[in-house]
């Protein structure tokens, strides 16, 4: 299942932390070869984690990370306006438009892989729905645009840099409940279950009658 | 947009001072028919700037008990960025319950949603509603309204920091290319579906591009931010 965790609460979560931070030097160092610091931990980790990010992380049967994303507001820092601003040529500030980015899938998974690949997107779609928000942006491979197609999230492109395999784009894909309930019905995934992530992740506490406080 | 965000953002729009800037959250509380709002910025100019609809009872009490040390909206708000319903922090210790059970005496609503609001220079501000309605029709209002609310707290924060004449430097204020090709366009009276048409994007983009740059401007909506262009000599048409 999915769990939201901010960054500062990820000590309370040593395994999911431990092989979330080595599955994306795995993913983003090894396999892409992407110039990424990793530390002496094995971690791969960025100046955007110690913005206090929001994960969404699958948590695998076995309580270790299955697959994540990370997402931060674009009012504040982001690596879309830092990095890849040349994409575009727009610097996209808005309250109600969030990132996300280190989207990951445990190189260490066999199976199930496209199942937790929807899940995290669905994550990040209820996200938005939830708090209020248009939209989410993120940079891609161009060559990975098809899957969001196929499973009924279609982002706008609107900037592309490099070629062949190496293309990368900015996109924008819009947030709305036509848009979860298709993912939904795409990946076979139950809108209650991605509503049950949210809700537990971010419980409501028992309501303290007032008659009870002194 | 709702017609009553819409209509919030153009009251905004012709309120330029401090001062009639704290009125507004009166204003807000009547068009949305909740208990309370309050905005609150922590630092302008060196000193705090309150816009509230609370018991000045409360406000006086509030700041006499040191509240904001323990109040676990203020510490979720320094913590994280998603906007906070109230009922879903942790509420547990004596002192935080009895905090609660006061705040309710003097009025505070039951049910309270927070967003935080923050720039990238620091400047750090929160904006809530609260309402006494029961925890399922809190659920469906904040459904309805969370957008509006993530909009106005903010657009709110940006008059504020234009009103005061808060020094920003933000990198990145200039406009981009892009959003001053559809300013362009759209300050030449083009349609917003000429103007997606002519720039080979969609009207969902041409959205964000708008928006950026509104923010960026501090514009309340398109035509105020193609005027603000205009007065700045950042475009001409």
């Amino acid at each position: 299942m999915i769990k939201y965790i901010y960054a500062d609460q990820l000590a309370n979560f040593p395994k999911l932390k431990d092989s979330m931070f080595k599955d994306r030097a795995e993913q983003f160092g090894v396999r892409h070869g992407w110039n990424v610091k990793v530390d002496e931990n094995g971690y791969e980790i960025d100046g955007y984690d110690s913005l206090n990010p929001l994960y969404a992380i699958w948590e695998a049967p076995d309580g270790s990370h299955g697959g994540s994303i990370r997402v931060l507001p674009t009012v504040g820092q982001t690596m879309v306006n830092d990095h890849f601003q040349h994409l575009s040529g727009l610097r996209i500030v808005s309250p109600v438009i969030w990132e996300c980015t280190r989207f990951c899938i445990s190189p260490r998974l066999t199976e199930g892989q496209s199942e937790v690949a929807a899940a995290l997107i669905l994550a990040g779609c209820e996200l938005g729905l939830r708090f209020g928000l248009e939209s989410s942006v993120g940079v891609v491979y161009s060559h990975t645009l098809p899957i969001y197609r196929r499973i009924g999230w279609i982002p706008e492109v609107i900037g592309t840099d490099g070629e062949g395999r190496e293309e990368i784009a900015v996109c924008l894909w819009p947030i709305n409940a036509e848009v979860k309930a298709n993912i939904c019905r795409k990946s076979r995934i139950a809108p209650e279950s991605v509503e049950y992530w949210f809700d537990t992740s971010f419980p409501d506490n028992p309501v303290i009658p007032v008659s009870a406080v002194a | 947009m709702t017609r009553k965000l819409e209509a919030f953002l153009e009251r905004l729009e012709t309120t330029d001072t401090v001062d009639d800037l704290s009125s507004l959250a009166d204003v807000l509380r009547g068009a949305y028919g909740v208990e309370n709002v309050s905005y609150l910025a922590t630092n302008l100019n060196g000193q705090p700037f309150v816009s509230s609809t609370y018991d000045p009872g409360w406000a006086a009490h509030y700041e006499s008990q040191n509240y904001m040390l323990i109040d676990p909206v203020v510490r979720g708000a320094l913590q994280q960025f998603h906007p906070l319903d109230w009922k879903k922090l942790d509420w547990s210790t004596k002192r935080t319950r009895n905090f609660l059970h006061e705040s309710i005496e003097f009025g505070v609503g039951k049910q309270g949603y927070t967003i935080p609001i923050r720039g990238p220079n620091g400047q750090a501000a929160i904006f809530a509603v609260n309402h006494n309605s029961s925890d399922d029709g809190w659920s469906r209002y904040l459904g309805q309204h969370a957008h509006d609310f993530m909009l106005i707290s903010h657009y709110f924060h940006q008059k504020v920091l234009t009103a005061a004449n808060v020094t920003e430097t933000i990198e990145g204020r200039e406009l981009s290319p892009r959003e001053l090709d559809v300013l362009k366009c759209l300050g030449v009276g083009l349609s917003r579906g000429k103007t997606a048409e002519k720039l080979a994007i969609s009207e969902h983009t041409l959205r964000v591009y708008v928006d950026s740059a509104r923010y960026k401007l501090g514009a309340l909506n398109t035509t105020h931010a193609v005027a603000i262009a205009l007065a700045r000599g950042v475009i001409a048409v």
